[in-house]
């Protein structure tokens, strides 16, 4: 029951217990959650590169005034696919790359509270994906933005199959999402290992928790809204409607009590991401851990009461305005928090300016100047003349890159050596940094002037003499050297593969968990489960934190097939040791036959959408019926 | 810090601002009482936004290159330290950016007051209509002048309201002159109301500002602030019908009726279509297509030979008119004083 | 913490509300809550700026509406019961029997459900109320039938051993969400049947 690390004899079991089948079908059918966490991460990067692309096209198109390289249909479904794929396809997925990685390794435990379901989620991602792909290659790609606005989505104004394509597809992605936030829910609320007290988790797993909150409460709403949208173009229901009484603006309003707290749950992880790493290479712990973990509770409650703020111009009376304002002004507070928590961090502790260090500070940075734009937004008539302007499209790329691309690179390159065993190159990735911040700078600063000198939103092209040529060429410029830094990135990762310097379990000294094991981290992760008793278990003698010791090397084998050990949800007190499930074929066939089931309704071949029902529920079935007792093995 | 990013702030702080203040579409400088609130809301706001930026850009600077003493550990980094305090960052930091924060907050709350209702009295009344991607402008009629339909093009009086009421019977636009007020979206099925007040006589720019469709880049629209007895002569003007005599005598007259007529209004003649803009008076207009073109003969034909070339995607087809027929629509259209 | 207790370690599934499948359904019931909340919502306000009268076509009569309430009400009643057995006493038979009971209830609620709809004057299409109507009651028709499927597959667990005293996680998690169909029911009853008529 008890073993002491050391022990080839246990990890040669364990190994065999927890290892996937070799060949194909393993590869398919494997619950490991690192296995899926890194293709999480793989293919959310290959939809950053395949958007980044669709924007470098925009900007070759926008570079000089009345460019004929694009047709404005072309132009619109460009920036409709880039706004999706970034938003949907890369920006939460990859955080979810890094979470479903890493949450195991950091809270001590083997696998995720529901490895099928995990697996099940990343598949219903990449088919998802490649279903509203599919459209897009096609030439049925959407076309009406990002959030999508009724009436233009309407059967009248866009007949083709775009909307519905997307409309199909977020509701099918949508699924994915919300198991994936049950499992890590559950996941924290179950698995930590013994000791590990909600005080004790990283600010991480304190991020992707209340983002996984926000999804269960805001995703219905946007599902919702696309298979409202999607009944009136189909059958002829009268949601929006106007002639029958349907509402436009309801579309709005259910599209922003998701989207803004989307917003934040594509940040809050990051931010985590953030939290952790930065102290490392400050070479001390993070400044003000509980006001931090307590304002990204915050900052989500704050997410739901904001949703106006995108609806200030559409004609509701000032009295309901003024409160969303002052709403999002107050949700300046938590991200104050924050900042200055991180900036303490820095000042206080004794930085080391490696790779992700660089990222993590640059993020800060780029926060603050995407978050104050958002404050001037939040301003109702300052709104009123810079909403729809390309004032807002600075905002949304210095938040959404610096919040979450940045850390995205910082901790591709801080986890780098625990995923693969090597370590990156350092000076490739400075220069990756340098090129990316400067390109980043150069093409989004200036579009901020953009905007305030009058360019709207999703124009397909503008006229010479306006005050906007220059500003344009220089975004472009700038879009191709982000590009470049980011091009850096995959080359040093590719590199650093097969011959970056090996990394050993720990090679930034980092306080955490997952740096206790190998790098890589064995299939089972630890051979014995580790005990916590502080925030910083890998720190603990060096920072003569008294009291009791964390312990890596002793502590229950659990052996007996796949088990982890269940913990209580608040002070993870041992509560008894649970059979995983091995691994299936399950999660994938059960998202094939549902994305049968979303073709057929496209097609409308609703007999073959009712069988692909059917076998969705049969799939269940199959999945949870327990087994008899007979063949449980022991009781 | 490389150089290539500061010479970068340098020019878009520096330079760009001053040459892009009196760019036509440009809201940094405003010209009316519907604006200029904001506008001065917006540079304060601005100017604390970039404060907040500076401040903390410095701190990160300074918290990176502070010299302090390094003792290194045996791997060769700095040792680890216990928590070393740096908890009154965040009491002072949050502190001062609750104050700021609240500040900023009533002073929007203040500017929307000021700038939110539509004022009691009005020199005109005009009914905006967003189509698919142009603007039919409707003056209401007064005591003095019966009201009209024109489109793309919007007289004010200077110095005085103008109340504007805008609906749309296709999708969502939005009604925006940048440097006369703010936005306001033209939603189906509902009916906004905002004004504009010039304090000064000029051409103002205006855009359709929510995205609509493949013509959204082309949906401007212009609005002329001329003097109040100028503005009364224009409103009779407008209101009047075409010379229906004249224009008949034309030998384009036919031609315009078998071609444009099923979409396109010619007062006082048989022309009432309402597909397209009334063009009782467009040749008085200073564009064409909602701002695609400068208003002249070359762009005319240009125009009325190409819609499609012009304006991809617009509501008004290529009817393929031959070179002859052509030339006298255009003279026809020419004459629509 | 060297040493977990054995005793700590084996058993874990005997108490549903500890296992992480009780969570992952509770879980699940706030996403769908959300979901419930968000299609009340869009009623709402859609009935708020629609010209009276609302509905337009006079309120629903109460006549299937309010019995068949009382059908789904007995049901929960009934499984809760099945749970009790099997929690508070090992009796399998009863649980099984309860199961059944709620089945059967279930079964009838569909069926009077699917009476009534078949009996509207209006379609989805003839109007948004009758969109929003035919949407929102067939929405928590869906969880009916979810719900009872996963009734149905616990009650053959049940009989085929794969539940039971000592693995009573499935008869939980199974009837807590048909605890939160129903509740959903009560509150999309009260919005359509009961609201229209104290105005
Ligand atoms: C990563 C996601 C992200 C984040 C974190 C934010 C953060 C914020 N956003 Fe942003 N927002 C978007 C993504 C995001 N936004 C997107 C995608 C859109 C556009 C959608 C579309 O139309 O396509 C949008 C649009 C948007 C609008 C609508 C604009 C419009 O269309 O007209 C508004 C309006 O209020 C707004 C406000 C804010 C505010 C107040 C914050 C705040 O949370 C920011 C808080 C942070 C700081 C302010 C910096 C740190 C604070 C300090 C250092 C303290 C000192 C500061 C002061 C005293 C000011 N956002
Ligand atoms: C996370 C989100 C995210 C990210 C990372 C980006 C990244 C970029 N975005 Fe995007 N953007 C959005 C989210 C994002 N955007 C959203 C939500 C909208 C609104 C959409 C809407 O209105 O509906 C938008 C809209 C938007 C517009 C406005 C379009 C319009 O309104 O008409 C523009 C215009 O310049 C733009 C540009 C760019 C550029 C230049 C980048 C660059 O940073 C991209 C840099 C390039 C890469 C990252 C690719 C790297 C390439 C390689 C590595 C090459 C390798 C090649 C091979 C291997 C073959 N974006
Ligand atoms: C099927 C409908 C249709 C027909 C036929 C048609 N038009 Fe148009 N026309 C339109 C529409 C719609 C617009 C607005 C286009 C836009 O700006 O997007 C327009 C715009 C114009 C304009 C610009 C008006 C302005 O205010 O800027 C002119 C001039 C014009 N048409 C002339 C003609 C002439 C001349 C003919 C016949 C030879 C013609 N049209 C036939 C629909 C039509
Ligand atoms: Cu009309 Cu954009
Ligand atoms: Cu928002």
């Amino acid at each position: 029951m008890v073993a002491v690390v050391g022990s080839n004899e246990l990890g040669r079991r364990l190994d065999a217990q927890w290892e996937r089948p070799r060949g194909l079908v393993g590869w398919l059918a494997t619950v490991d959650h690192k296995e899926i966490g890194i293709r999480y991460l793989v293919t959310a990067f290959s939809f950053l590169v395949i958007g980044g692309v669709e924007a470098l096209i925009m900007r070759l198109q926008l570079a000089r005034p009345n460019a004929a390289l694009l047709d404005p249909a072309e132009y619109n479904q460009l920036f409709t696919m880039h706004g999706v794929t970034m938003i949907f396809l890369y920006a939460l997925p990859i955080l979810s790359g890094f979470s479903n990685y890493l949450w195991p390794l950091l809270l001590g435990t083997r696998d995720m509270a529901f490895p099928r379901l995990n697996a099940f989620s990343y598949w219903v991602f990449l088919l998802s994906g490649i279903f509203i792909y599919v459209g897009f290659v096609t030439g049925h790609g959407p076309d009406a933005g990002w959030f999508n606005y009724v009436p233009y989505t309407s059967r009248a104004y866009d007949p083709g199959p775009n909307i519905d394509i997307y409309a199909l597809g977020m509701v099918f992605f949508g699924i994915s999402t919300t198991v994936g936030a049950v499992n890590f829910i559950v996941s924290l609320f179950k698995t930590r290992a013994p000791g590990m007290s909600v005080n004790r988790v990283p600010i991480m797993v304190w991020g992707t928790l209340t983002a996984s909150f926000g999804n269960l409460a805001a995703v219905p709403a946007v599902s919702l809204a696309f298979l409202m949208l999607w009944l009136d173009r189909q059958f002829g229901t009268h949601f929006f409607d106007v002639e029958q009484n349907g509402r436009p603006l309801l579309w709005q309003h259910l599209f922003w009590m998701f989207g803004h707290p989307w917003v934040y749950a594509i940040v809050l992880p990051a931010m985590g991401i953030v939290s952790d790493a930065l102290p490392v290479f400050c070479r001390r712990p993070l400044v003000g851990y509980t006001a931090v973990a307590l304002s990204t509770v915050a900052t989500i409650v704050l997410g739901f009461g904001v949703w106006l703020h995108h609806m200030f111009a559409t004609g509701i009376p000032p009295l309901g305005l003024s409160f969303f304002s002052a709403a999002s002004m107050a949700i300046v507070i938590p991200s104050a928090v924050a900042v200055f928590a991180w900036i303490a961090t820095i000042w206080t502790g004794r930085p080391v300016r490696a790779t992700p260090f660089l990222y993590f500070a640059g993020f800060v940075f780029l926060f603050v100047v995407g978050g104050v734009s958002g404050f001037m937004t939040a301003a109702v008539p300052l709104d009123w003349q810079l909403t729809d302007t390309y004032f807002v499209v600075a905002h949304i790329h210095y938040v959404l890159l610096g919040i979450n691309v940045f850390p995205v690179l910082g901790g591709i390159h801080f986890w780098f050596p625990k995923m693969t065993g090597r370590l990156m190159s350092e000076r490739l990735g400075r220069w990756s940094f340098w090129i990316t911040f400067t390109g980043f700078n150069v093409a989004f600063l200036p579009m901020h002037l953009t905007g305030l000198l009058g360019m709207p939103r999703r124009i397909y092209t503008y006229p010479a003499g306006v005050g906007w040529d220059g500003l344009n060429m220089l975004t472009s410029i700038g879009a191709f050297v982000v590009a470049l830094g980011v091009l850096l990135v995959v080359v040093n990762v590719i590199r650093s593969l097969k011959s970056g310097a090996i990394a050993g379990p720990n090679p930034w000294d980092a306080p955490t968990l997952e740096w206790a094991t190998s790098s890589p981290p064995p299939p089972y992760n630890f051979l014995v489960i580790p005990t916590v008793a502080s925030r910083h278990p890998l720190w603990e003698n060096r920072l003569d934190e008294t009291g009791e010791r964390s312990s890596t090397r002793v502590g229950p084998a659990l052996d007996h097939g796949r088990e982890i050990l269940r913990t209580t949800p608040l002070d993870a007190e041992p509560d008894g040791s649970v059979h995983m499930p091995e691994d299936s074929l399950l999660p994938l066939v059960t998202a094939l036959v549902m994305l049968a089931g979303f073709a057929a309704l496209l097609a409308h071949h609703w007999w073959l959408a009712l069988a692909a029902a059917i076998g969705t529920a049969i799939c269940t079935l199959v999945w949870l019926t327990p087994a008899r007792p007979a063949t449980l093995g022991a009781p | 810090m490389p150089r290539p990013r500061l010479t970068a702030i340098a020019f878009v702080v520096a330079v760009a601002p001053v040459a892009g203040i009196a760019t036509p579409l440009s809201y940094l400088r405003t010209y009316g009482p519907a604006a200029d609130p904001i506008t001065t809301l917006g540079w304060g706001l601005g100017l604390i936004a970039s404060f907040v930026c500076a401040i903390v850009g410095v701190l990160l600077l300074a918290a990176i290159f502070r010299s302090r003493p390094e003792p290194l550990d045996a791997a060769g980094r700095p040792v680890l330290q216990r928590d070393a305090g740096g908890m009154q960052f965040v009491y002072v930091g949050v502190g001062l950016s609750a104050i700021v924060l609240f500040a900023a907050t009533v002073w929007t709350l203040i500017t929307l007051s000021a700038v939110a209702a539509v004022p009691n009295t009005v020199a005109a009344g005009i009914h905006v209509v967003g189509h698919q991607w142009w603007w039919e402008v409707r003056y209401e009629g007064t005591t003095r002048s019966p009201g009209f339909t024109t489109a793309n093009e919007i007289h004010v009086p200077v110095g005085a309201p103008v109340r504007v009421e805008v609906t749309s019977p296709d999708v969502i636009h939005s009604f925006w002159v940048p440097q006369l007020g703010g936005k306001l979206d033209v939603v189906p099925g509902q009916r906004n109301v905002t004004w504009l007040e010039a304090a000064q006589a000029g051409v103002y720019q205006g855009r359709c500002a929510e995205y609509c469709g493949l013509q959204h880049a082309h949906m401007a629209l212009t609005v002329v602030a001329v003097p109040a007895e100028q503005f009364e002569a224009w409103l009779a003007r407008e209101a009047a019908d075409a010379d229906a005599q004249a224009l008949g005598a034309l030998p384009g007259a036919a031609n315009f009726e078998a071609r444009c007529a099923a979409c396109h209004t010619v007062r006082g003649t048989t022309a009432h279509g309402i597909v397209g803009p009334d063009l009782t008076h467009v040749a008085t207009r200073r564009t064409l297509a909602a701002g695609t073109l400068p208003n002249d003969r070359v762009n005319l034909v240009r125009w009325i030979a190409a819609p499609q070339d012009l304006k991809p995607g617009c509501r008004m087809p290529r009817l393929g008119l031959p070179a002859d027929e052509l030339d006298r629509v255009a003279a026809y259209v020419e004459r629509l004083h | 913490m060297s040493a977990i207790p054995a005793e700590i370690l084996a058993g874990a599934e005997r108490k549903p509300h500890r296992t992480s499948g009780w969570w992952g359904m509770i879980a699940t019931i706030a996403t769908e809550a959300a979901l419930f909340a968000y299609l009340l919502f869009s009623y709402g306000y859609i009935a708020a700026q629609a010209p009276p009268p609302w509905p337009p076509v006079g309120a629903p009569e109460l006549k299937l509406a309010l019995p068949n309430t009382l059908v789904l009400l007995a049901s929960s009643v009934t499984v809760w019961w099945a749970e009790r057995r099997l929690s508070r006493r090992g009796d399998l038979r009863g649980c099984r029997r309860g199961f059944l009971a709620t089945l059967a209830f279930g079964a009838v609620f569909i069926a009077v459900q699917l009476l009534e709809w078949h009996k509207k004057s209006f379609t989805p299409a003839s109007h948004v109320y009758g969109s929003l109507y035919f949407t929102i009651t067939g929405f928590h028709m869906a969880h009916v039938v979810a719900g009872w499927v996963m009734l149905a597959a616990v009650a053959w667990w049940l009989a085929s051993g794969r539940a039971g005293p000592a693995r009573p996680v499935p008869v939980a998690v199974s009837a807590v969400y048909w605890h939160f169909v129903d509740a959903v029911w009560l509150a999309v009853f009260t919005t359509f049947y009961l609201l229209p008529r104290l105005g």
